[in-house]
């Protein structure tokens, strides 16, 4: 899993119909002190994040879990809200 | 998911026999500004896109999630068209 900001949201009205009623953000992983690396990417919203939250997303399939039985064609997912985090120099 | 501009498309003769059918597409992934950025790649089409859309794109194996490719053998497909993306940073 990753971190990230959530930096934007993203609007899809034609879609895959697994994406209906799914919120998708765009999130910008972060480096260990907390800047931008790498590029933005759009993950699928689990958790009711919102934009200027810090955020942890998982990639891969495992981003359609949450949403179990549906299985969304979705490659990155947020499944938590960052409180704090903190990481030793 | 990456969000991608539709820049050309594809035509195969010969391919897998799962792939008879379906629609190919050149996209160009793009920053949150909308320049491209990265090499392009062909993706499947799964919502009715069109050159000149900016899409979400889905890649992996996440990528047979998307309607219609059920043990397809592909690695990204076009899974919605973008109305707009809004950043806020």
């Amino acid at each position: 899993m990753n971190l990230a900001r959530v930096i934007g949201t993203v609007v899809v009205t034609r879609k895959d119909e697994n994406l209906a009623q799914t919120t998708l953000l765009l999130v910008q992983p972060l480096t260990e002190a907390r800047q931008p690396v790498g590029r933005p990417l759009v993950a699928v919203d689990s958790v009711g994040a919102g934009v200027g939250e810090e955020v942890f997303f998982v990639r891969g399939k495992e981003a359609s879990f949450p949403f179990h039985p549906v299985e969304p064609p979705v490659d990155a997912g947020i499944v938590g809200i960052v409180d704090h985090w903190h990481v030793e120099a | 998911m990456l969000v991608a501009r539709i820049v050309g498309t594809v035509v195969a003769t010969r391919k897998d026999p799962r792939l008879v059918s379906s629609k190919l597409l050149v996209v160009r992934p793009i920053d949150a500004k909308g320049k491209a950025d990265g090499n392009p790649l062909v993706a499947i089409d799964t919502v009715d896109a069109g050159v000149g859309e900016t899409v979400l794109v889905v890649s992996g194996s996440s990528a047979r999630m998307a309607s219609g490719l059920k043990d397809c053998p592909v690695d990204a497909a076009i899974i919605g068209v973008i109305d707009t993306i809004t950043v806020s940073e």
